[in-house]
């Protein structure tokens, strides 16, 4: 064990992992958290705390871990590289794994322009990649960044990012091997809707040996609308959206457009625990936590797993 | 070379309030290629503001000189026996220049007409395209003649990240993907294997001002030159 955390115990169990997302609130409110948290519980393995996501100002990551701790959920506290330099993030990691924090998420960071303070300088002192090779050497070799000594180090279960979909593809598996070889555990996907061409990357993935190195968690993001897909399609960088999953939501019945897509994503879950070199599903229901209970309930994917 | 672009006239207006009796500097090197602070660009500036104080009925009185280079002392040796005649000097030079200017004549306060942009191609006339951040530790050799620290607009060393948008970047489809582009480049020449290890954090090297002293070169009091 890397960690001990319980989504680790899961996948290293062997066990389908099912992960959930909340995003904290624009303000102070923790009743907030916790009202989305209990939508969460006993649902997911774990929770992603966005840090920071699309780069608005948002409580901080790390504490509205701690509050879904409290509630008696596990976090996946995510960091991005663009709000602060490697001093700081090393003192987050400290912090976070002092008060109970066991896996984290490294991740570049939306760009500083799309946010609520676009002028804001964006660090970026290190890239995603080399956020992993720095809490793996945390880990590992306690040792910070500088090489100084760490005393009781940080014990992280390492996660990361892959866009499946991005051009150039043919990099697209290169980039998970760097990642792996840099020291990531686990990796949650882009929201997944190209089956078709997430097939064809993780036959790549499996055919370099690197799904037995690294736990795969396929990204889901049930449609809520035509409107979101069509938004999806169009505006979201990375995203890709074939036009049949806007055909299939067009020709739903008026009122059951978001059963309709909530009906895709469980298709695609059922595929995802059959199909060879994926280990989990993490669902990122934006702003509708209010749903997994039944989305899990129709993925079939209940109940979670209790570890020792 | 270096690129700048004349300040707003209204930020101009402002710093040379109460002020009237001026000398404008212009540099005759980066900046006049870059049409923002060469001969013609002190002409023109000069002659605004000799129109727009008058109309204020505030006239100044302002001259207008362009040196060589305004980051070299040799050419700013012939500034010397006439600064003390103004209130003021106003310098068309970067950033560099402009403190060059400041640091000579500590006794007159020295302004900027410039905002320095930085270190830019020529792809027309008028049209400047930023392509280095002089980080100090060039890495071109490695990502095929792109710089990753100019031109992706989060500096990544092992992008390209997850906004890579069919060849464009995350901020803005007009903008090219640095790392798309250098992942085309190196595929072609087949040297993809320079960037499939990571690229460990950076050294900054950009941290503290930094000084150059070529081999073969010491530093020396500028007291003792000429």
């Amino acid at each position: 064990m890397k960690s001990g955390s319980n989504l680790e115990k899961v996948l290293k169990a062997g066990h389908f992992a099912f992960t959930g997302e909340l995003g904290p609130p624009r303000g102070t409110d923790a009743e907030e958290v916790r009202k989305k948290a209990a939508f969460l519980k006993g649902n997911v393995d774990s929770v992603n705390i966005t840090d920071n996501q699309t780069a608005m100002v948002r409580m901080a990551s790390w504490a509205a871990s701690l509050l879904i701790m409290q509630e008696g959920l596990e976090p996946n506290y995510q960091m991005v590289c663009r709000d602060r330099n490697r001093l700081a993030m090393q003192a987050d990691i400290l912090g976070a794994y002092a008060l109970g924090i066991r896996n984290m998420l490294c991740l570049s960071g939306d760009h500083q322009q799309f946010g609520d303070h676009p002028s804001a300088k964006g660090v970026f002192d290190i890239d995603s990649m080399q956020l992993i090779y720095m809490v793996k050497k945390m880990r590992d070799e306690s040792k910070f960044l500088g090489g100084g000594d760490i005393e009781e180090p940080p014990q992280m279960f390492i996660g990361a990012a892959a866009n499946p979909f991005a051009e150039p593809f043919e990099w697209r598996v290169h980039r998970l091997a760097k990642k792996i070889n840099a020291g990531v555990d686990f990796i949650q996907t882009q929201c997944i809707y190209n089956m078709d061409k997430f097939r064809e990357w993780i036959k790549r993935a499996n055919d370099m040996g690197l799904t037995e190195k690294v736990y795969i968690l396929a990204g889901v993001t049930p449609m809520k609308s035509i409107g979101m897909a069509k938004y999806m399609k169009a505006k979201v960088p990375g995203m890709d959206v074939p036009d049949e999953i806007i055909k299939r939501l067009q020709g739903a019945e008026k009122g059951k457009v978001a059963a309709e897509g909530i009906k895709i994503a469980c298709e695609q879950i059922e595929e995802f625990k059959e199909l060879q070199g994926v280990a989990g599903v993490h669902l990122m229901a934006i702003e509708w936590e209010h749903k997994v209970p039944e989305i899990a309930e129709l993925a079939k994917v209940l109940p979670r797993p209790v570890m020792e | 070379m270096i690129v700048a672009q004349r300040k707003p006239f209204d930020e101009i207006m402002d710093m040379l309030k109460g002020y009237k009796k001026v000398l404008n500097v212009g540099c005759g090197t980066c900046v006049a290629v870059c049409l923002a602070g060469g001969e013609k660009e002190v002409t023109v500036l000069n002659t605004e503001l000799d129109m727009a104080r008058k109309l204020k009925d505030d006239p100044i009185e302002i001259d207008g000189i362009t040196i060589e280079r305004q980051c070299d002392r040799e050419y700013l040796a012939e500034l010397d026996a006439k600064v003390d005649a103004y209130e003021a000097v106003v310098s068309m030079a970067c950033g560099v220049g402009v403190q060059f200017l400041a640091e000579r004549f500590p006794q007159i306060p020295v302004f900027p007409m410039v905002d320095t942009s930085g270190l830019a191609a020529n792809q027309a006339v008028g049209w400047y395209e930023e392509r280095c951040r002089s980080c100090n530790q060039c890495v071109l050799g490695m990502t095929g003649g792109i710089c990753p620290v100019t031109m992706c607009a989060k500096g990544l060393y092992n992008g390209p990240c997850g906004g890579t948008n069919q060849g464009s970047c995350e901020i803005n489809m007009d903008q090219p993907c640095a790392w798309y582009m250098i992942y085309e480049r190196l595929e072609r020449q087949g040297r993809l294997d320079n960037i499939l290890e990571l690229h460990k954090p950076v050294e900054w090297l950009d941290q503290t001002p930094r000084t150059l002293i070529q081999p073969g070169y010491k530093k020396i009091d500028p007291e003792d030159m000429v």
